[in-house]
């Protein structure tokens, strides 16, 4: 018996055959930076999840989770990748209780599905972010993946409130609850957060849930130069109004925008056809407050600035638009290069030597500026020649290193294969990757979960 | 009770006193003795107090603390309700008062720096004029510190809208176990790689002393309004919350007070409070304008529906003030009416309050003891005060077994043991009501990652008992007797 037969003929013992697989048609579907695993588990509650991983830890296999497999290319490439875990099989809203506002819910459901089971009573989590309809609520969590609304709702780790989860013992675990307010215990859930799959295999998430507003409305200001558009960010936060979303567009990354809309046939905002920089605002609330916000923006705009306030149709194709922001960066071309930049305030100067590197490297470079301090850069290649790669690799580095000197902190999200980067995939080493290393190796000592996946021995 | 021989006290003392000067140490029973109690009702006495003034001076005093294989505790204001800043086992407790500056405040990125020693009103005083505040706000923030906070991840009224301190704190310098000092998180927050400052809040001093923290500083909200509603029973009040919750109303507060709480409560404060009714809702909403405007009619609507006496909006900052003041001291005000009381921490969904209540009251009954109920009403964070008098036989004891059974009930309703006041001391032994050995043996494997030796804050959080798998007969807490 081969290797692979053999494997999977364990795995078949453990789960039945029917939720099993190692035909290379299948397998093809769940690539890591086009790396295969050698079988695809697919169990349907957490009791097979925590055997999959025993299983693996005796026979010294490495596993990784996977749900509608919309990010796996976010982070490196696993070292080793025995076997894709398919948690879609695990997919129940477990238990709901809207006059409560909490829930509890498998892994494996998908986002989408939640929500509009969510939206029957008028309630949502506040998770804006793309690949819908096949992101899952695990995989949502495990990639840290930004939602569009955090300005005014803050990040997952605001309102996940609770975990059940496989270590890599091939223990189940839990942590928090199904309470909105718990200090009971340690928070391991929160570690889960952007962990890639490297701590341990989600298999159910609490969240706190929030009731859907009654309307929103936006406003788009479109700038000649990133000075302007930075300065009328600004004003618009000194009104100190509750934004659900304040973003700054680049031209570039607008005219990707103003094509994905003309790609759904939806109307094209004139902003985007002045080929500047755009001022996003977004906000919502009953319609008292929604037409507040709105007459205060207004009062903000400067006399002869182009600028534009939507509502209803136009409002909500924005807004979608908005909160599939990062899938448009990534899925631009296979040749990009993306970097989630935190800084409190990046300045006009460090935009135009981003600016700079790219015209001098030859690659087009799509900028988020998110608000919070998140910013999102993708810089592009023409193509995958060693040229262009070396062009990429070198755009990179410069950037990074300008990063670094205001203090910036940067993740490098994805990055084509055959780039190479000075830093790692979380910048220069802290005093604090030692601690991570620490975390890492109590919640997986034998490295079974996607080793190789986070960079520095994670 | 002392653990260390007297050589090694007094080698350690001598280095101590060489190091910080021996201003900033104490070692004498009676100054020690202040040192053995917090708010709650258990007690562990230190053998020794230092003060150091800098992150630097705390790792030499760990190093040296290891040198001698004595155990540390971290303490702030000593105001936590749990017995976190406790030395259970005795040793060397590491008291952050004097680490007291607000290091930098930064108001265009909403961010204040502070060492552990900075009293948590103290940050909002600093930034209140320029129309920011800090905005977890435990009833004791008056003198409690924000290290306490973060050790303890505290709450507070307004935690309902707001979060608590886990959700205001972006970065933290900390001195591990062996000395060494690290920083995590970073000061916009989203700091790369797994979130290390989630963990660390809340991990009440087992894994690390914190000695300077990165807090958000919040913008104080347009418009807030005050409504006090007074009920004739408690089921009306508590349905009352049941149903702003499921409308998807989010007041910033909303906080309940049973009715011979009020009494006491109004004797002491003089709030404004009703002396004649079953229980009152403070409720608190802040916002734009035509948001808070909308929010007291919704909230109006709800109360009358559910036959509030009364709802009485405060009619400026005065009256609004007052009002907190009454909820924000009443746990004081509990010295009126026993010589004691145990205040529990306990948590529910929130669409259990009216049950919950019920059961309470019956246990209290049962018992034969005063149970007052002062709590976060609008997140289910229940704090029953069980009163007791701890020279009567069995009193406390009594009350403990009370205390016991509200906190199984609570778990029994989907709900933790703690939801503000930490695990500490004092429900450690409750924890496998919750966590099943699993759970315990990956939260171990955390805390030995950074505390192997479990120098740093020994006793807390896990249960003594050895094996976790059912509740055992609980280390009884070591009573205090008011003198």
């Amino acid at each position: 018996m081969t290797p692979t037969a053999n494997l999977a003929h364990q795995l078949e013992g453990l789960l039945g055959a029917a939720q099993v697989t190692t035909a290379s048609e299948e397998l093809s579907r769940y690539p890591v930076h086009g790396v295969l695993p050698t079988a695809v588990a697919r169990p349907t509650n957490s009791q097979e999840v925590a055997e999959i991983v025993r299983f693996a830890l005796t026979e010294k296999l490495s596993v990784l989770p996977t749900g509608g497999r919309s990010k796996l290319n976010i982070g490196k490439p696993p070292e080793r990748y025995d076997i894709a875990i398919d948690m879609t099989g695990l997919h129940q809203l477990v238990h709901y209780d809207p006059g409560d506002l909490t829930l509890s819910a498998d892994a494996g459901m998908t986002l989408q599905s939640l929500q509009e089971q969510l939206a029957e009573k008028r309630q949502f989590i506040p998770l804006s972010v793309p690949f819908l309809p096949q992101t899952t609520i695990g995989g949502t969590i495990a990639s840290g993946i930004d939602s569009s609304i955090r300005l005014l709702y803050g990040t997952a780790r605001d309102f996940l409130i609770g975990a059940e989860f496989v270590d890599g013992k091939g223990a189940i675990c839990k942590s928090g609850g199904r309470v909105v307010k718990n200090v009971t215990g340690y928070d391991l859930h929160k570690l889960l957060i952007g962990s890639l799959g490297t701590l341990s295999v989600i298999t159910r998430l609490n969240f706190r849930t929030y009731p859907l507003a009654e309307s929103s409305a936006s406003h788009l200001a479109a700038f000649r130069s990133a000075a302007e558009a930075l300065e009328f960010r600004a004003s618009l936060e000194k009104l100190g109004l509750p934004f659900s979303n304040l973003e700054i567009l680049n031209p570039e990354f607008a005219s990707t925008f103003a094509q994905a809309l003309r790609k759904e046939n939806a109307v094209v905002p004139s902003a985007f056809g002045r080929e500047g920089w755009i001022v996003y605002s977004n906000w919502e609330g009953n319609s008292s407050v929604v037409s507040r916000i709105r007459t205060d923006v207004e009062n903000s705009q400067r006399q002869g600035q182009f600028a534009q306030s939507l509502d209803g149709s136009q409002d909500r194709a924005l807004r979608e638009l908005f909160r599939v922001a990062f899938a448009l960066l990534y899925g631009t071309s296979p040749h990009s290069a993306i970097l989630r930049i935190v800084h409190h305030r990046i300045s006009n100067d460090v935009l135009e030597k981003v600016h700079e590197i790219a015209l001098k490297e030859n690659l087009v470079h799509r900028l988020l500026l998110r608000p919070v301090g998140v910013s999102y850069l993708a810089l592009t290649a023409g193509n995958d020649s060693p040229n262009s790669n070396e062009s990429l690799s070198r755009g990179i580095n410069a950037t990074t290193v300008e990063l670094l000197q205001i203090g910036a902190t940067y993740s490098i999200l994805q990055a084509p294969k055959h780039v190479t980067t000075d830093g790692n995939l979380w910048g220069p080493q802290g005093s604090d990757t030692s601690l991570m290393q620490r975390v890492k190796h109590a919640f997986d000592p034998n490295n079974v979960f996607a080793p190789g996946r986070l960079a520095g021995g994670f | 009770m002392s653990q260390l021989s007297a050589a090694t006290k007094s080698s350690l003392l001598a280095e101590l006193t060489g190091l910080l000067g021996a201003e900033n140490v104490l070692c004498e029973r009676s100054d020690l003795l202040l040192y053995e109690f917090d708010g709650s009702v258990v007690k562990g006495q230190p053998e020794l107090v230092a003060f150091p003034r800098t992150t630097e001076e705390v790792s030499r005093v760990v190093k040296l603390a290891n040198k001698f294989q004595v155990p540390i505790v971290g303490r702030g204001a000593g105001t936590g309700l749990s017995g976190g800043a406790l030395a259970r086992s005795g040793g060397l407790m590491i008291v952050f008062a004097r680490m007291n500056r607000i290091l930098e405040i930064d108001l265009e990125n909403r961010r204040a720096v502070v060492q552990p020693g900075v009293v948590n009103l103290d940050i909002t005083k600093a930034v209140e004029q320029a129309g920011f505040y800090y905005a977890p706000d435990p009833s004791s923030q008056k003198s409690c510190t924000i290290g306490g906070n973060v050790s303890e991840n505290s709450g507070g009224p307004h935690t309902l809208a707001y979060g608590i301190t886990t959700n205001h704190v972006t970065a933290l310098e900390l001195v591990l176990p062996d000395g060494e000092i690290v920083r995590i998180g970073s000061k916009q927050g989203d700091a790369p790689g797994y979130d290390l400052c989630g963990l660390f809040v809340g991990s009440e001093g087992t894994l690390a002393l914190v000695t300077e923290i990165t807090v958000k500083l919040s913008r104080k909200a347009e418009a807030v309004k005050t409504l006090l509603a007074i009920y004739e029973t408690v089921e009306d009040a508590s349905q009352t919350v049941v149903d702003i919750t499921a409308r998807g109303i989010t007041p910033a507060a909303c906080e309940m007070i049973d009715g011979w709480t009020l009494i006491a409560i109004e004797d002491y404060i003089h709030a404004g409070f009703p002396r004649d009714s079953a229980a009152i809702l403070l409720i608190e909403v802040e916002g734009l304008r035509e948001s808070v405007a909308e929010q007291v009619t919704a909230i109006e609507e709800v109360c009358n529906l559910h036959h509030a006496r009364e709802v009485r909006v405060a009619k400026d900052d005065r009256e609004r003030e007052l009002l907190w003041k009454g909820r924000k001291n009443a746990f004081g005000a509990m010295g009126r009416l026993a010589p004691a009381n145990y205040v529990l921490d306990g948590v529910i969904p929130r669409s259990k309050l009216p049950q919950a209540l019920r059961r309470i009251q019956e246990i209290g009954q049962r018992h034969g003891l005063g149970i007052g109920n002062i709590f976060h009403a609008g997140d289910g964070n229940l704090h029953p005060l069980v009163l007791y008098d701890p020279r009567k036989p069995h009193d406390f004891e009594t009350a403990i077994q009370a205390a016991e059974e509200i906190i199984r009930y609570c778990v029994e309703l989907g709900g933790t043991l703690t939801g503000e006041h930490g695990v500490g001391m004092e429900k450690s032994e409750l924890m496998p009501l919750l966590f099943t050995d699993a759970d315990f043996d990956l939260m171990r494997r955390i805390h030995d990652a950074f505390n192997p030796s479990s120098s740093l804050n020994p006793g807390k959080i896990f249960p003594l008992s050895k094996g976790c798998g059912e509740i055992r007969t609980r280390s009884k807490p070591q009573q205090v007797v008011p003198s």
